[in-house]
């Protein structure tokens, strides 16, 4: 066998490559300034407090860990945060540059390993990426300038107070110029200066922050096949691994006979891995792996496994009996998680009640790259190349799995071919480890596209029952929301049925009408599957039911949509926790209130951006109608305003605009362009992704039964609307908080059109 | 023994001539460009040119292609500058940029046979392409620009 281009280890270094500025300029470009690093009075940005020091290893911002420096200028900056398409891997080193004063084409991105205790918080997931680390990437920037200017100034035998740092050089009085590459290591040596210590660039000194014109770092290789994903590692001596799982979680393989399968040319071994479970937080499922010296000869080996499976106790799930028994609960009083004012009285002296009961199915995450990843173990440790979300929980986890110190295990991180909360999740990394330890040769596990859909952490199902007082002026005097949907504790603790606080409070306890009474319930459910998180989280369900919500009582009560939900919203204000009689427990995303408060102004401001860029009120004509809807979520603000219109016995949407508010934006191309997935995602909720359960098992495969929009029926025209702020209205969440509102406003938009409501998502896109 | 010529080179595989060409191509021959997304030909991340042909190269076994000319995306243009691959940089077209070497072969190959498709061929054409990012928004832009061959064209649709 002759092979033209033989793959080798250092393949797995991903391709290094020079930073572009993109051709086309999102913004506008700016023009070049000197900056000072001691010409005014040291003055700091005014940082502020955000859930970073609550997460595990909080930040770290010492410049000598994310940055280095060659002797011909090259800044080498360290991407610690995992990059599955949200672009943190550029926007983050490209906020450290701008305030560096790099040049960045003279720039490179190198990623971190899984390291939380060297790099700080690594679990790339709650959008929280530029949220946590902007001020962190401002201040490494900043010290890095510093130490250039204090190594020049040092050189020439002047006052630092004097120095000038541009586009990658330092300048004195006198003409003197000293490039980034010629002070490298003389600023490094400097002693890393305090915040207090740094000038930091005033926001109309930056050169890429919040412009939109940095090319993502990965672009040029994505369009020419080199960039490297999980399965794209190659090592000498690899092997290739697929996995036959229990049907149903918590299952096992009562027995197995490999003979046909050993028989499969290139098959070399057959292993069988521990059972897993509920409860048992990202450890496998177990079942029957093949081994082969390919990956073809692996799945034609295990189509030759013959297994005879136990179900164990989820055998009897049935999401269609489930989903009955959900409805039930809601109907019965659940725990209060909010409780506001008097709901029992409201509804007493209620003129007339109004009630909804919204329902959506689990789903699947479904990232283009199925789950793939390369372990090596040998007798000094553990090597991982994978692409994960949480490079340092893939590290503990497996060597727990191995029985390894964590310090004998390395993870490198890939691209993420897609994860959207999938690969948080690192069974499949521990297969790999597992299988390389047993084989004693470096292994790659692939995932198929059904070992996906049918063995996923799925997004909850859920029930949502919403009852409302109304008065006799057909004012809502109380809102009662039940929601009943099994928790993602259950997968990492024995289930007793009840959803985590953080569960509520993402879009159903933080529901900020401006209504005497609000109670929120929730009911008991107990999870037979999988339970993990998908992009939005509960937000998807609570979004779901609000949103629809208000659209029916709009109806109901003859007024429009946009009238409805300001009458709802209120007066721009900030909710106040005491007062609101939200929970000791409230979430807030993981961040102080104080800083990120909940201000209704913001979601009026994003609801008439999207209701006037798509012209809200005009006339259509039959079968067309534009829904509305918004939603607070990941401490963002966003408005979907969808155009749904009924072309041949079929949904389409037209036309969307999608109005966010996160704050500062650092970098608006990226905003956009996850607001425009974000449609779309959104529209795939709301129209096809809907995983059911038979005897425990899920009944969907592949695409042709789990199906996604695709290019024949996707929006034609998505308009975003990103709300500008400077930079003391902190950067909040972007990529997932765009997905919320979209099911919603295409359902309102669906009765608008057509008179039908639809209230189980996903709802199907024949009407 | 599987001869065929791939990117411009001879190769010869001694391999089940069932293997898709998609694992041939990624496992045997070690081009790491062309993706595995679903292995029953539904998603269009394994396209590659078979004889100027998009094909599904998950669901293409060996034995189809014995003596064809093979091009994937690293072979797509010498200096990797084809008019789609630029279109897609200029309009930053990519999220996580898996589907997209899929997407950039099946535009090319539609180009070839289409020179200035309308809306509706580029959308016929590309349905058998997924993107879970949903960057279709941008796809259609980039190949409309490089159909156009001029710079400028709105993202918005």
């Amino acid at each position: 066998m002759l092979k033209y281009l033989e793959p080798s280890i250092a393949a797995v270094t991903q391709t290094v490559r020079l930073s572009k500025i993109s051709r086309r300029g999102f913004l506008g470009s700016t023009g070049a300034f000197a900056l000072a690093a001691y010409a005014v009075p040291a003055r700091a940005f005014d940082t502020y407090a955000t859930g970073a020091t609550g997460m595990p290893h909080g930040v770290v911002e010492d410049p000598l860990i994310f940055v280095s420096i060659d002797a011909d200028g090259t800044v080498t900056l360290v991407a610690h945060r995992s990059e599955m398409g949200t672009g943190s891997r550029t926007s983050l080193p490209m906020v450290m540059a701008d305030e560096m004063e790099a040049d960045w084409s003279r720039v490179k991105i190198i990623q971190a390993p899984g390291d939380e205790p060297k790099y700080g918080n690594q679990d790339t997931d709650g959008s929280r990426s530029m949220r946590h680390h902007i001020q962190a990437a401002r201040k490494i920037g900043g010290s890095v300038r510093t130490m250039m200017a204090r190594a020049a100034a040092a050189e020439w035998g002047i006052e630092p107070s004097v120095v000038t740092v541009e586009m990658h050089e330092v300048k004195g009085p006198s003409g003197q110029t000293l490039g980034f590459g010629e002070l490298a290591e003389a600023a490094m040596a400097q002693p890393v200066p305090a915040h207090e210590e740094i000038t930091y660039k005033s926001e109309d000194q930056f050169r890429y922050i919040g412009k939109g014109e940095v090319q993502i770092t990965d672009l040029h290789d994505i369009t020419t096949g080199a960039a490297v994903y999980g399965g794209d590692v190659r090592l000498d001596g690899m092997k290739f691994a697929v996995v036959a799982r229990p049907p149903v979680v918590g299952g096992k393989a009562l027995s197995y006979d490999a003979t046909e399968a050993l028989a499969v040319p290139g098959v070399e071994s057959v292993h069988e891995l521990p059972q897993g479970g509920l409860a048992m937080k990202f450890a496998p499922l177990g079942g029957i792996a093949v081994v082969a010296s390919n990956t073809w000869a692996a799945i034609k080996g295990r189509d030759a496994l013959k297994i005879e499976w136990e179900a164990g106790p989820h055998g009897g799930y049935n999401s269609e009996s489930y989903m009955a028994e959900m409805v039930a609960t809601s109907e019965q009083p659940g725990t209060p998680a909010r409780d506001q004012g008097d709901i029992e009285d409201a509804l007493a002296n209620a003129a007339r009640t109004f009630t909804r009961t919204y329902t959506q199915a689990h789903m699947a995450h479904i990232p283009m790259e199925p789950p793939a990843a390369i372990a090596h173990h040998t007798a000094e440790g553990l090597e991982i190349w994978a692409p994960v979300q949480s490079p340092y929980t893939t590290r503990t986890d497996t060597a727990a799995a191995l029985g390894l110190d964590p310090e004998k295990v390395t993870v490198h991180v890939t691209l993420l071919g897609g994860a959207f909360g999938r690969k948080s999740k690192a069974d499949f990394v521990t297969e790999a480890a597992l299988l390389s330890r047993d084989v004693g040769a470096p292994v790659r596990v692939q995932w198929t596209r059904e070992d996906d859909v049918h063995h996923s952490f799925y997004h909850t199902t859920s029930a949502e029952r919403i009852e409302v007082a109304l008065d006799e002026n057909d004012k809502v005097t109380g809102w009662l929301h039940r929601s009943v949907a099994p928790s993602i504790l259950s997968t990492f603790a024995p289930d007793e049925g009840n959803v985590l606080p953080i569960e509520q409070c993402m879009g159903m306890t933080d529901v900020p009408f401006d209504i005497a009474s609000i109670r929120c319930e929730s009911g008991k459910a107990l999870a037979h599957t999988r339970i993990g998180w998908f992009r939005s989280v509960s937000n998807i369900p609570h979004a779901w039911a609000i949103g629809s919500f208000v659209g029916e009582l709009a109806d109901e009560l003859g007024k429009d949509q946009l009238t409805m939900w300001l009458e709802l919203i209120g007066a721009p204000r900030t909710l106040d926790p005491a007062t609101s009689g939200l929970p000791e427990s409230f979430w807030n995303y993981g961040e102080p209130m104080a800083e990120f408060p909940i201000e209704t102004g913001r979601l009026i401001d994003v609801l008439t951006r999207a209701a006037e860029g798509i012209g809200y009120g005009k006339d259509l004509p039959a079968g067309e109608g534009i829904g509305l809807s918004v939603h607070r979520s990941f401490v963002s603000y966003v408005a979907c305003a969808a155009h749904v219109k009924v072309v041949d016995g079929r949904i389409t949407v037209p036309e969307m605009h999608m109005a966010i508010d996160c704050g500062f934006a650092a970098n608006p191309e990226r905003i956009e362009s996850q607001l425009q997935g974000a449609a779309v995602m959104g529209m795939t909720t709301a129209l096809h992704s809907g995983i059911t359960f038979e005897d425990g098992a899920v009944i969907q495969s592949n695409f042709y039964d789990y199906d996604v929009v695709r290019s024949d029926n996707f929006p034609r025209k998505v308009v975003t609307h990103i709300v500008s702020h400077p930079f003391s209205d902190h950067a909040t969440g972007v990529g997932e908080p765009g997905v919320p509102p979209v099911a919603p406003a295409i359902a309102n938009a669906l009765f608008a059109a057509t008179g039908e409501r639809r209230r189980a998502m996903p709802m199907g896109v024949e009407v | 023994m599987i001869n065929l010529k791939i990117n411009g080179r001879d190769v010869s595989l001694d391999i089940d001539p069932d293997t898709p060409l998609l694992w041939a191509i990624r496992d045997d021959i070690g081009l790491t460009g062309t993706k595995f997304g679903c292995g029953i030909g539904m998603c269009g991340a394994c396209t590659v040119h078979v004889g100027g042909r998009a094909t599904r190269s998950c669901i293409t076994p060996l034995s189809a292609v014995d003596g064809a000319e093979i091009t994937t995306i690293e072979g797509l243009d010498p200096n990797s500058n084809h008019p789609v691959q630029e279109a897609w940089r200029d309009l930053q077209v990519p999220q996580c940029g898996y589907c997209q070497s899929g997407q950039i072969m099946q535009a090319a190959a539609l180009l070839k046979d289409i020179p200035d498709p309308s809306d509706d061929d580029i959308d016929a054409v590309m349905t058998g392409n997924l993107c879970r990012c949903m960057t279709y928004v941008r796809i259609r832009s980039a190949i409309r620009q490089a159909a156009d061959g001029k710079k400028g064209v709105s993202t918005d649709g």
